[in-house]
């Protein structure tokens, strides 16, 4: 009897596609949305997972997340230092400076100051120069992004595209020189500001001055250091706060999903796409059993087991649903692939897949109910009727 | 009559209605024989039981009181299953309008009823496909029910009906959709096709010009029936 069903679902085209529309726009929504929610979310700890080197950050105790900077004294940089377990600590230095552009506009970008001798906490992927170029005088590393946009020379066209910063070209920094001495590929950062590293020594000498610029210690663990257990002797003897890696990602990824109004949007964004694909496939596919009821009792009367019809149903359910899912899940996909150059955030685990395909059951699963009740109360004395 | 020799039997068969908590008699105490090789028809005003009477002889609805046998089966009494079985293989069914489905070919539609009695798709649609040259269709087989005329689909219904080679064929109104000499055809070919000494017919139908066709008449009136007749006197009915 299957290929009845499947006749009978495809036999008016415009509802048949109806139904498949409504799960495939349900199926998009449910896992675009996330995507984009979490690709915004992996960019607020997008420079803890830059940083790849140190097993764990140390910084005070009232950090919040990575950008909510509360400096240090450098003394805590050798307190930490002293503490067993520990191979190496460096100070890293994290603040927003403004950037005098050429044009005479004003650019806020994130300066990350590395430790001068080891340079620990550089960008990921150097596209030019190198680490070491850092050592030269007044010597900055861009990101390509902000090089390219915001840190861009204006264009002599009035309305044209900036002239990307190149290595040699200069900036000011807190009415600091500043050389371009490579270009980094960085992971764009949840503000998507220009990222610009240099060395600890010259990023103090950026910042505005204060009694305490240390923004994090960056600690490596000995071999076989058990790491939870080095986190909490660096807390005990020095009373601040230490995260492993994973730790301080959660923590930052926990503030932005408590403390902004970020998934809550997306959530409604997911909820609606949900409600809306439920609506439109459950109703549409609910209206076509009701149109083939005749069908389904003239089935019954000859002889057709509830059982069978309910197969029928379900059938007809899954096959709308796969291919609703499928072509929804393609969608984000090569929206996802479309976008992989642009601002947009996009971050598609296979566990979405298994998020929306959950969403699109539950539809299926709403819609088939309702129709198998339909059918399986049906009087199959209904054939009769004229 | 003999029993063995007989179709349906009914006793006393009474239905009643429950519509929005008013009690409406269909069936006021029917008895009925018909028999093997025999084509009944049932007639009378609308409202007057006839396909309430059928839909019990089919199977397809349950009695509140009476007997109604079908070749010595009391259907009342059987499980579920059982006569979904019963009617699978015994009953064969034609519409007044139809009911094909429109998605099916001619030949899927006739194999329905050799599919849910569990033959291979593939055999089904060959046996269709010969049982539809049988009612002179044979170029007609993977036309769409929209592809074909009222009358065309009467005969994809009937082909339908004796696929499985039922004993026992109920027709609501079959020609009530057509012409007259479409309806005539149509019961030519019922008749022709359809009946044999294994076989009973039951037509439930208002139109006079086919009384000729039947061997017996039963008039219905107000859920009993009040005359069973030969069809010579269809003139008077």
């Amino acid at each position: 009897m299957n290929h009845i069903a499947i006749k009978m679902l495809m036999g008016d085209r415009g509802k048949y596609l109806g139904i498949v529309m409504g799960l495939t726009f349900a199926s998009l929504i449910m896992t675009q949305q996330p995507a984009i929610f979490l690709g915004l979310m992996s960019r607020s700890y997008s420079f803890i997972t830059d940083v790849g080197l140190p097993d764990i950050w140390v910084m005070d105790e009232k950090v919040q997340f990575v950008d909510d900077i509360k400096p240090l004294q450098d003394t805590e940089l050798y307190r930490v230092r002293g503490i067993s377990g520990v191979q190496w600590a460096m100070p890293m230095y994290k603040g927003l400076l403004k950037a005098r552009l050429a044009d005479g506009t004003f650019q806020t970008c994130i300066v990350v100051g590395l430790d001068d001798a080891t340079l620990i906490g550089g960008p990921p992927v150097m596209l030019e120069g190198k680490l070491d170029d850092l050592r030269r005088s007044d010597g900055v590393i861009v990101d390509i992004d902000g090089a390219i946009d915001k840190l861009g020379k204006p264009s002599p066209t009035p309305g044209g595209k900036p002239i990307p910063l190149k290595v040699g070209d200069s900036l000011e920094l807190n009415d600091h020189r500043a050389i371009v001495v490579g270009i980094a590929k960085v992971t764009r950062t949840f503000q998507s500001q220009p990222v610009v590293y240099t060395t600890y020594s010259r990023a103090k000498n950026y910042a505005p001055k204060e009694r305490k610029l240390l923004s994090f210690v960056l600690v490596k663990a000995k071999p076989g250091q058990d790491l939870a257990e080095l986190t909490r002797r660096i807390r005990a003897t020095t009373g601040l706060a230490a995260y492993t890696r994973e730790e301080f990602k959660t923590l930052t990824y926990e503030y932005f999903m408590h403390n902004t109004g970020i998934p809550i949007n997306f959530g409604i964004s997911v909820l609606l796409g949900f409600i809306v694909g439920a609506a439109i496939a459950g109703q549409t596919f609910y209206n076509s059993t009701l149109e083939n009821l005749r069908q389904f009792g003239v089935l019954k009367a000859m002889g057709t087991s509830n059982w069978i019809l309910l197969r029928m149903i379900l059938l007809q359910a899954v096959l709308v649903g796969t291919i609703g899912y499928g072509l929804g899940v393609g969608l984000t996909a090569l929206f996802g692939y479309s976008m992989r150059n642009s601002i947009l955030a996009f971050k598609f685990p296979w566990q979405l897949l298994l998020f929306s395909g959950a969403g699109v059951s539950v539809i299926c699963i709403f819609a088939a109910l309702l129709s198998i009740i339909k059918v399986i109360r049906l009087e199959p004395a209904i054939v009769f009727k004229g | 009559m003999d029993s063995s020799s007989l179709a349906v039997r009914c006793q006393n068969v009474v239905k009643i209605y429950d519509t929005g908590g008013q009690k409406v008699t269909a069936l006021n105490g029917v008895n009925l024989d018909i028999a093997m090789g025999e084509l009944m028809m049932l007639v009378g005003p609308s409202g007057c039981g006839k396909t309430t009477l059928i839909s019990v002889i089919a199977g397809i609805l349950d009695q509140d009181s009476g007997h109604c046998e079908v070749f010595g089966e009391d259907l009342l009494n059987m499980s579920g299953q059982s006569k979904l079985n019963f009617r699978a293989r015994n009953i064969g069914f034609v519409f007044q309008a139809f009911n094909l489905l429109p998605a099916l070919n001619a030949a899927e539609n006739v194999s329905i009823p050799l599919i849910i009695n569990g033959m291979k798709r593939s055999d089904a649609e060959r046996k269709a496909t010969a049982v539809l040259e049988q009612v002179g269709l044979g170029t007609r087989v993977t036309a769409l029910p929209s592809e074909l005329s009222g009358g065309q689909q009467q005969r994809v219904a009937i082909a339908r009906a004796l696929v499985h080679s039922p004993r026992l064929i109920v027709c609501d109104e079959p020609t009530s959709s057509l012409d007259h000499e479409t309806g005539h055809n149509v019961m030519t070919l019922l008749k022709e096709v359809a009946l044999h000494k294994d076989r009973a017919l039951v037509i439930v139908t208002h139109d006079a010009r086919i009384f000729n066709f039947a061997d017996r008449i039963a008039e219905m009136d107000d859920g009993h029936i009040i005359n069973v007749k030969g069809a010579k006197n269809d003139a008077s009915l």
